[in-house]
């Protein structure tokens, strides 16, 4: 009677039309990488000395991580304080974390110029405590694995008894031993794996907010603060549940399942209550730090701002106190879509909005190229998604085709 | 430098792994900057003959054409900055100059005291060497940019254009100069010795005797004196420093604060652990009573 014996493989046919368009999408994105590391990162980007960071790092690597934030909120919610009930969005947000940070890697690889230098970081010759960029690699790369072996046990469930390999036939035993091993006792101390995960994205959520405050100088003050990694890591904890029910919906609808809304309206209580208290922070700070008039002035960056905040944050705020709105799966998948991309938002303004170079030449807009390998980029992770739904048991079966 | 890279190995391997001491491996100097060396440049002496620029390409075995051709003035049409394919440019301000002149501005590296840049790089690429330059190592670089983005000055360029093994390029100085006893390229050339090279604190000196004697020529502003916790390289002009693209800043280091939060967060590495004990705590107390059965314990952690 345990609640994840309800977790099944969908079972489903891989292709349909949208798949064959995610596939030419992330096809393109793979041609874009290849001429990148062929020719250099000027062949394909707008990246400049007074820009060096475009979407590659807003989009693909800081809001890649904001949106990943499901998997520590919800393991927070269902196994560190139990709330049961919800267990059925455990481990599609365990996937999407996985398969978000994974991308993440994916995406930085892509946007770092010495790319083969990347672990280096790792090595204590190297070590730069100083560096809230440092903070951010070393948690990466260790919550990385750490949602590795929090999957383990959902690939041991799926093949401990159908382990057959083509070839290596003498090492079906073995290994379907192991993996039996494994899904029996690896739960004992997966609460190691996933306090730890917790502590993680806390550090490292809040350090991509942090690594700005260095930038004081060249920041708008409607986003420079010395509390980004305060704000960062309040609005990674608000978008982590909306993210969730995004997910879920748009799976409900592609796999033609029931949308789960018997575990996803109650749920969606809890989202005022985080994106409150992310937004009352970010009033708070604009109005001790006096910046407010900033929001007014007519600038690029006040519309910039005022459409983040609103469309970002008081609309859905609004929309997820309507209990009218938490109980339409239509409704709600507008509201969290809203909180989702008003974090998208919120990292873009952060990274490239705010930033203005000393001496500007003229401000950086992304080619087609670098635009077309983000969008590829999600695409390829929604495919390994579906691909992986489809095999192992990941999204609670027992709803009926609506 | 190697006693520096020493307690910082041992402050950031502290800071991580034993709990020894986070402060050590923060930004406080243990090195008087002005007992390092720097370069003040006189922009009131500059005649804009660019030989600094030729200089610094040769000493540092760039690609440059010839000294006579940089003898040509149309490059000032335009504001230039320095790149990846030179660290030092001089610009012409027409008429900015001591009465009608034109006043020519030569810009590069300022050599942080509190350098940003090497505040933010995740590896220890960049490293404000004891006696005074900040300098740069390949080697560990992983082309993150980071420093680019951080640099108030906005100096740090990048080869763009590089596919394999690019490079962050900036003026080191002349490191290897300085290291053989010479004195950097573009000080040594400049033919109205304009720069003067010499220990920080008697630059300062310099600087502002030079401002009393002649009160009508300059104005009363050292830039780089104070600037962000001050610079290696200073400068004094006769037009305020705001009309020669100078970026206004104030005195207070940038590196302090976002350092301090990164220290006070992980200070010993405690409040990560403490947090840790605390999810661990309330995931114990708040354990739903018909789980303290063993076997179906398995199941509440399964996934």
């Amino acid at each position: 009677m345990t609640e994840h014996a309800m977790a099944v493989p969908l079972k489903q046919k891989y292709f349909t039309p949208g798949v064959w368009v995610l596939t030419a999408l992330f096809g393109t994105a793979l041609v874009i990488a290849l001429v990148r590391f062929l020719l250099g990162l000027g062949a394909v980007t707008n990246l400049n000395t007074q820009y060096p960071w475009g979407i590659w790092i807003a989009i693909d690597v800081a809001s890649g991580v904001a949106l990943a934030a499901g998997g520590f909120t919800s393991a927070f919610l269902i196994h560190i304080i139990h709330k049961e009930e919800y267990h059925a969005l455990s481990r599609p947000a365990l996937l999407t974390a996985m398969l978000g940070y994974t991308f993440v890697v994916l995406g930085l690889l892509v946007d770092l110029g010495r790319y083969y230098n990347v672990w280096h970081p790792i090595l204590p010759s190297m070590w730069q405590g100083n560096s809230a960029l440092f903070e951010v690699g070393m948690c990466v790369m260790t919550y990385l694995t750490v949602l590795y072996i929090e999957f383990i046990p959902i690939v041991a469930e799926q093949y401990r008894d159908r382990v057959n390999l083509p070839i290596f036939k003498f090492l079906n035993k073995p290994l379907g031993r192991l993996l039996a091993f494994l899904d029996t006792k690896m739960g004992k101390i997966m609460f190691i794996f996933i306090i730890l995960g917790v502590v993680l994205s806390f550090m490292h959520q809040s350090s991509l907010g942090a690594l700005m405050v260095l930038v004081k100088t060249k920041m708008h003050p409607l986003w420079w603060s010395p509390i980004l990694a305060l704000e960062f890591l309040l609005s990674a904890i608000a978008v982590g549940f909306p993210m969730i029910i995004v997910e879920s919906l748009a799976a409900s609808r592609s796999f033609k399942l029931k949308p789960e809304m018997s575990v996803l309206a109650p749920f969606a209580r809890y989202v005022p209550i985080t994106l409150g208290l992310y937004l009352a922070t970010r009033f708070a700070n604009l109005t001790i730090r006096e910046t407010w008039g900033y929001a007014f002035d007519g600038s690029l960056e006040s519309w910039f701002f005022l459409a983040e905040i609103f469309f970002g944050g008081i609309l859905p705020f609004i929309l997820f106190l309507q209990e009218k709105v938490r109980r339409s799966p239509l409704l709600l998948f507008i509201a969290a879509l809203l909180v989702v991309l008003g974090v998208v938002f919120n990292r873009i303004n952060v990274y490239l909005v705010a930033y203005k170079p000393v001496y500007l030449a003229e401000r950086y807009v992304p080619t087609l190229w670098e635009i077309l390998l983000t969008v590829g980029l999600v695409s390829g992770l929604i495919l390994i998604y579906r691909f992986l739904v489809i095999h192992l048991p990941v999204i609670h079966a027992g709803r009926k085709t609506s | 430098m190697e006693r520096r890279d020493f307690f910082k190995f041992m402050g950031a391997t502290g800071a991580l792994l034993t709990g020894t001491s986070a402060q050590a491996a923060s930004h406080q100097p243990d090195f008087d900057p002005n007992e390092g060396v720097g370069v003040l440049t006189d922009f009131t002496e500059c005649i804009g003959c660019r030989e600094c620029e030729w200089a610094c390409k040769d000493a540092h075995n760039m690609e440059t054409p010839p000294l006579e051709t940089y003898k040509d003035k149309s490059v000032f049409a335009e504001y230039r900055r320095p790149d990846e394919n030179g660290y030092t440019v001089v610009n012409r301000f027409p008429g900015k100059g001591c009465g009608e002149i034109d006043l020519d501005v030569k810009v590069q590296c300022m050599h942080c005291n509190d350098p940003a840049c090497v505040s933010a790089c995740i590896v220890g690429a960049l490293v404000k060497q004891d006696f005074g330059p900040v300098t740069y190592d390949a080697w560990k670089c992983i082309g993150c940019r980071y420093c680019m983005v951080a640099c108030p000055f906005e100096i740090p360029a990048y080869e763009y254009e590089v596919a394999l093994d690019p490079l962050v390029q900036k003026c080191d100085l002349c490191i290897t100069r300085l290291e053989a006893g010479q004195v950097p390229a573009c000080v040594e050339i400049c033919p109205r010795n304009a720069m003067t090279f010499g220990k920080r604190g008697d630059l300062i000196k310099l600087a502002h005797e030079k401002i009393a004697e002649k009160p009508n020529k300059y104005i009363d502003h050292v830039y780089g004196e104070h600037e962000l916790g001050g610079t290696a390289w200073m400068f004094i002009s006769c037009e305020p420093f705001e009309e020669i693209k100078f970026p206004k800043l104030e005195e207070a280091s940038v590196v302090r604060l976002p350092e301090g939060i990164q220290h006070g967060i992980f200070k010993y590495f405690i409040p990560p652990a403490m947090f840790y004990g605390f999810l661990g705590l309330i995931m114990n107390l708040m354990k739903p009573k018909s789980e303290e059965l063993p076997e179906s314990e398995t199941e509440v952690h399964h996934d």
